[in-house]
């Protein structure tokens, strides 16, 4: 069987700070990781992988040249091939666009490799824009049936049965094939690189599409102008400061206090 | 010997030296009384100072000579040996408000320091002009003055050396107050007896020091992780000394068991490491740093440390070279102290050195000698040098039980250490915890020497008494709350 995974490189966030006399973001020296949400995306076709070796892992990513490097992370964990969809053309996609572009690379990759995939993973959402959008979308660009939020997955009776997150508790819902599986967050931390493998992702050879390689593409879809999404302005949201704490006293006093100010302010009606 | 109790006289006397600082009574910080091994005693000074300059110290020392009263140094009280517990009362004199870095020199390679600075603060500061202070001891709070004291060394100290590596200088206050300032930031010195390297470790017995000179180092551009795990710790053991024999440098090589990385991950709530490699459980880990100029340098080094490390039985080799990567593996190798800490109500420690080529022997000695006794044992080790930490822990014994069972366990575990060839302590220090084992492990004759050298700078005995060389008991004190 053939898995595709996209991922996508990305700031981490969590080493972003914003400038405080400016209000902006400082990205200097901030370093770029493959999106979490696409590592656990990674980690759950590895796990299959472990379970029937003849299964095949390429990884998908749209982005600048430097996105190499997120490729070749993939590659030293668990990734058997990688490609990189990179073009001026595709620069400035919304979401709608780059979903486009990767369904058509998707296409692409199975013309070069000669295979089909039975499974596209995606992680369900990427820490810089946190659309969750593009999953879905490739799933509705190639006809896919999808399932979303997955924490782990089985291959079981020809099927791909899927523990997902819900709104209230986790479910498992068994999927066939070809299908897209987006992925959150589970309970373990995605494998380390293994040094061999490390070293094989260096000097292995990364795969490039470019807006010419895909005759078909519809350009008129593609890029800034093939982008229904217009940003008028962004913004850094106001620190709101100050504000009330309970805390002097008994907690349930603490708790009547804090109630009754919600009751006083009509944030609730009443309090029992 | 007997000590004076510090009269209100001589209190108004500091808080004219030290005016606002001198606190007393209740009103002291409960923290001044203990370090971070409460089991060798808890005692709250009668008077705590905040000092800020060198003469001041000066003057509390000239004062205290004076009138007989212990004085007793602290930091950040961080120690594992109780070697900053005021066990005879009277005064502490806390440095830690005496936390500036005061001076660079970056051509030269050195900087100028107050004893106070904490550890991480010199060692970001240092980073962020391109240079290195090596010494790093796994408790980032602690103060430099402290580290100096106990000779501090870390994990680095396989490839930079322990603490006194980096102390090239310092201003003393003696315990009668005169104020010694000593050496330079220089490669070699010949001259007459090194009382830099002599203050260096004395763990604040020989004076009090106030100002520091140390050297560092150009900070290397690149730090990257290497995991080995293994299925047997023996195995894992074995390949260290050859490590070295291959011509390796690590900057670091710790080992640990599969138990106590758990306990470490379920106290960060966050499972990183491998557990088991295609289905086999992981009992042993070897964890190293490697660091250098570029990736490039690095890579053909790690590339024959990878076949060489399968070669010695790894089950694999894994390389975190990402902050993100690096952080996520050193994250529950940080919080191993604490995770015995608060997961033990009582517990004790020692961290022995033994030759790295006996490490395995040694583990395996402290095993089978702790099954016939009551307390659980964690334990971790820079594998790299062969200093270990060990430790007895309980949660349901009779604290008086504890006591003499570990006292025990520790004891052979020293005779065995020097049965090895090894040493009582690599870098925690005697302190007040220690005294007897210590005696009993250098012989009579250099234990008498400490005790010339000790009266030597302190004829009085004031200046933290009960320490290294001189127990609590023979100071004819028994300290009150032990």
């Amino acid at each position: 069987m053939n898995i595709l995974v996209c991922v996508k490189q990305v700031p981490n966030t969590q080493a972003i700070s914003i400038d405080p006399v400016t209000n902006t973001l400082i990205r200097e020296g901030v370093e770029s990781i493959v999106n979490p949400y696409d590592g656990y995306a990674l980690e759950a076709a590895a796990r299959l992988q472990d379970k029937d070796e003849s299964i095949r892992i390429v990884v998908l990513s749209m982005g600048p040249p430097q996105a190499e490097a997120a490729l070749r992370e993939c590659l030293s964990l668990s990734a058997d091939a990688a490609y990189l969809a990179s073009d001026r053309f595709f620069g400035g996609s919304d979401t709608l666009a780059t979903s486009y572009i990767l369904s058509e690379c998707i296409k692409k990759i199975e013309a070069l490799e000669n295979i089909k995939f039975d499974m596209i993973f995606c992680g369900k959402q990427a820490i810089d824009g946190d659309t969750a959008q593009v999953g879905p979308e490739i799933a509705e660009a190639l006809g896919l049936a999808q399932i979303t939020y997955g924490l782990t997955c089985e291959l079981k009776d020809n099927e791909l049965h899927v523990l997902k997150e819900t709104e209230d508790g986790k479910e498992i819902a068994a999927i066939g094939f070809p299908c897209l599986v987006t992925f959150t967050k589970p309970d373990f931390e995605p494998r380390f690189a293994t040094a061999k493998r490390r070293f094989a992702a260096k000097k292995a050879e990364i795969g490039r599409i470019s807006a010419d390689d895909i005759p078909d593409i519809d350009r008129g879809k593609i890029g800034l102008k093939g982008s229904p999404t217009q940003v008028r302005r962004t913004f850094v949201p106001e620190v709101k400061k100050g504000g009330t704490i309970f805390r002097d006293g008994p907690q349930d006093e603490s708790v009547r206090s804090l109630a009754q100010m919600l009751v006083d302010n009509n944030i609730v009606a009443t309090v029992e | 010997m007997a000590y004076n109790q510090v009269t209100p006289e001589i209190i108004a006397q500091l808080e004219k030296i030290a005016p606002g600082r001198v606190i007393t009574g209740t009103d002291i910080n409960p923290d001044y009384g203990r370090d971070e091994m409460p089991i060798y005693g808890t005692r709250m000074p009668d008077v705590a100072i905040d000092v800020l300059t060198t003469e001041e110290v000066s003057e509390i020392m000239k004062l205290c000579y004076a009138n007989n009263i212990p004085v007793t140094t602290r930091g950040a009280g961080t120690g594992l040996v109780g070697g900053a517990v005021p066990m005879m009362g009277g005064v502490v004199i806390c440095t830690s408000k005496m936390n500036q870095i005061l001076s660079w020199n970056d051509e030269h390679f050195g900087v100028v320091i107050q004893p106070g600075v904490i550890l991480q603060d010199l060692q970001q500061a240092a980073l962020k002009r391109g240079l290195m202070y090596p010494p790093d001891p796994g408790n980032k709070l602690s103060t430099v003055g402290g580290n100096v004291s106990t000779n501090a060394g870390g994990m680095r100290a396989i490839k930079y050396g322990t603490t006194k590596t980096y102390v090239r200088g310092m201003t003393v206050v003696l315990p009668d107050g005169r104020i010694l300032k000593i050496g330079e930031n220089v490669e070699k010195t010949s001259m007459g007896y090194n009382i830099v390297q002599l203050i260096t470790g004395s763990e604040g017995t020989l004076g009090v020091i106030t100002e520091l000179v140390l050297k560092l180092i150009k900070a290397p551009k690149i730090a990257i992780s290497v995991l080995a795990p293994f299925e047997e710790l023996n195995t894992a053991l074995q390949a260290v000394p050859k490590v070295f024999q291959s011509s390796f440098r690590p900057t670091a090589l710790e080992f640990f068991e599969r138990d106590i990385l758990i306990m470490s991950e379920e106290y960060i709530g966050k499972a990183v490491w491998p557990r088991d490699i295609k289905g086999t459980p992981i009992q042993a880990y070897l964890l190293m740093i490697f660091d250098g100029e570029t990736m490039d340098e690095l890579d053909p080094i790690l590339e024959k440390l990878t076949d060489f490390m399968l070669e010695q039985g790894a089950m694999d080799v894994m390389i975190a070279d990402t902050p993100t990567k690096i952080k996520d593996i050193w994250d529950a190798r940080g919080v191993f102290l604490d995770v015995i800490f608060e997961s033990a109500r009582l517990y004790d420690e020692n961290d022995v050195v033994v030759p790295i080529n006996r490490i395995a022997e040694f583990v395996k000695f402290f095993w089978d000698e702790a099954k016939q006794y009551d307390f659980g044992v964690n334990y971790l080790g820079h594998a790299g040098d062969g200093n270990l930490h060990i430790f007895a822990v309980s949660n349901d014994m009779d604290e008086e039980e504890f006591k003499v069972q570990v006292a025990k366990w520790m004891t052979s575990m020293y005779q065995k250490a020097k049965e090895l060839k090894g040493e009582l302590t690599g870098e925690h220090g005697v302190g007040g915890g220690k005294v007897e084992y210590f005696q009993e492990y250098v012989g009579d004759i250099a234990y008498e020497l400490h005790r010339q050298i000790k009266l030597a700078f302190d004829p009085k005995n004031i200046l933290n008494p009960g320490k290294v060389c001189f127990s609590y008991e023979e100071l004819g004190l028994a300290p009150a709350n032990v």
